[in-house]
This record gives structure tokens, sequence and C-alpha cells, in this order.
């Protein structure tokens, strides 16, 4: 084992014998763009609908009904809009915790809706601790509260969004739980952002 | 034989009643030939405006002065109650539910909303600026003993 580790330190560390300098270089700065472009198209991938809803079928139909997925002007939130961060690192971070839910996935421990119900409190809570802990960033990637316009809103959005809100006592999803889902048995969690 | 026949003969007058005022509704309400698809009307807009309206009787349920789409109210959770609820209307300022809502129907007085009450739109419901189809003939009990 180890001669055979020490052979290929001495292929590694020495020069090249019979590739130019020039094609090496070019030849990894090529390989690369492949592998990188590469890896980013497959991440992206798990980014799409299409991705999330091979499983996530019975959210997608619900989703359907909410005012993120039609709307008067037809700018509408996929999951990973909200579901995934934007900023690179953070989505890398986010998608090796993902690698949790797909370990739930090949063990079956959510296979079917009514294990998904039974289920649904906590996986709803795990979501609204993280945009919680990062001040609903998912939200204000799209809903920035510097650009509300207070006058356009109702009474009622006023009173919170020019108070609560604004002195950053509250975040998005202290009130706006189950914006674009159904919520699970709520009694005893706080829906109007009180705690 | 003549039972029956009496019979045959109530029972044609009734549906023929029926019938004339059945189409004579249908007159007003469609405004086209009976055998023309008319346009679909247009979506009423729902009022939004946070302000109370008038009870026409004492005992009407409020009407809702704001839009409620997507209100999830099922066996999960009653999202009027996230303002509506005694615990919460000090933070919201929206006007609780009537004491009525907490009692059942022995009038014994409850912690949270009675489940007979727990629907809120079998009696509360929002209001649109929809032109009406009929004229309201209702007469306020103010009106109607001042008229005595």
């Amino acid at each position: 084992m180890k001669a055979f580790l020490l052979k290929y330190w001495r292929i590694i560390s020495g020069p090249s014998k019979h590739y130019s300098l020039g094609f090496l270089t070019m030849g990894g700065f090529v390989m690369g763009i492949i592998f990188w472009g590469g890896f980013n198209t497959a991440m992206e991938f798990t980014n799409t609908e299409v991705f999330c809803t091979s499983c996530h079928e019975n959210l997608y139909a619900e989703l359907q009904d909410t005012v993120h997925f039609t709307n008067r002007s037809g700018v509408r939130a996929i999951c990973s809009s909200c579901h995934v961060p934007h900023d690179w690192t953070d989505k890398i971070a986010r998608k090796m915790q993902a690698s949790k839910e797909v370990f739930a996935w090949v063990s079956g421990s959510i296979s079917t809706p009514e294990k998904f119900e039974a289920r649904r409190l906590h996986l709803a809570q795990n979501e609204w601790h993280r945009l919680k802990a990062n001040d609903s960033l998912e939200c204000r990637n799209c809903h920035q509260f510097d650009y509300m316009d207070f006058t356009a809103q109702s009474q009622r959005a006023v009173n919170r969004h020019s108070t609560a809100l604004a002195s950053g006592d509250r975040t998005c999803i202290d009130c706006h739980k189950g914006i674009a889902h159904r919520l699970p048995d709520m009694s005893g969690v706080d829906m109007a952002g009180l705690d | 034989m003549n039972a029956w026949k009496i019979f045959s003969l109530v029972a044609a007058a009734v549906l023929a009643g029926a019938a004339a005022f059945a189409s004579d509704n249908i007159a007003t309400l469609r405004d086209g030939a009976i055998a023309q698809e008319k346009d679909a009307p247009r979506f009423a807009k729902v009022e939004n405006n946070d302000i109370k309206r008038k009870r026409a009787y004492p005992m009407q349920p409020p009407t809702i002065p704001h839009k409620i789409d997507g209100y999830q109210v099922d066996l999960n959770v009653n999202r009027c109650m996230a303002c509506h609820s005694r615990r919460v209307t000090e933070a919201t300022q929206a006007p609780m539910i009537s004491v009525t809502h907490y009692m059942d129907r022995d009038g014994n007085f409850l912690a949270d909303v009675s489940p007979r009450r727990y629907f809120c739109q079998q009696c509360h419901v929002t209001q649109t600026d929809a032109r009406p189809l009929l004229a309201n003939e209702f007469v306020d009990i103010d009106e109607l003993l001042q008229g005595q």
C-alpha cells in the first residue's frame, strides 16, 4: 500500500516528461472550466422546480393556490426562491445540510403523505427557525423593506410594517407563516408575531 | 278517480306557476336571449378598507371589512383567530370575537372559541363592490317604528 502511494507521489511531484508546460496549463484551464461549469450546472439543476417536484408534488399542488404562484403581475416564486439561499457560500452550506434530507429520502422516513403530515410541524419549524435566524433573508431577496410603499398598503399592513417590522423587532416570518403552504396543527404556535 | 284528477290539476297549476315565476326571474337576471351565452360578469372587488359597516339589526353577524384571500380555516389552524382571538387583540387591535363565541350551547363558558363557532365564514362574510342584481327592500327597525 505504502509503495503504491509512493509511486504516485513520485509521478505527481516530478516534472512532466512528455507534455509541454503550455499544454498542461491550458489543459488545466480548459478542464477547470468544464468541471466547474459541470458542478455548478448540476447544482443549479437541484434548484429547479422540476427537480423539487419530482418528489414534493403534493407541496407543488398546495403552492398553486397561493399568491406566490399566481397573481396579478405574473411574478412568481419557485421552491428554491425561498428555500435555498441565493448567495453562493450560503447556498453551498444549505446544500451540504440537504445531504441529510437525501438520506431521509433514501431511508424512506417520509415516504407517504401520512408520514409527511405527522412530521409537518417539525419540518415547518425548521424553516421558520432558519428564516427567523437570517432575518427572513429569502423573503427580502424580493420584498425589500426600503422600497415598500406604505401608501399602497392596506391600513392593517401599514400598522404592522411601519412599527414592528421597521424597528427590527419582528421579521417577515413571524406573521407570514404558511404564506405558500398549508399549515400544520398550529395549536400552541404563535401566529401573530407576539412571542 | 276524481281525487286523482283534482290532484293532477293542482299539480299542473303549481308547476305552470313555478315555471312562469322562474322564467320571469331568469329574464331579469340574464338580460339576453336564452340560447345565447353571455359574457361572464367581471369579478367584484372585495372591500378592504377596515371600516366597520353598520349592522342592519342588532343580532347581525358583522361583515368582514378586509380581504381574506387564502385564509386557512380548518382542523389544523384558524387564520382569523391569529388576530381576533382574545389573547392577541391587544397587539393586533382587531375586534375580539364576541363573548357568545366562547360559550357552548348550554351557556357554559369555554377557554377558547367554541367548536360550533369555529368556522367564521358560516356567518361572517366579506363585502364586494358588485352591483346588486335586485333592489334591497329591507327596512331598518328604526324606520319601521317611525313609519307607524
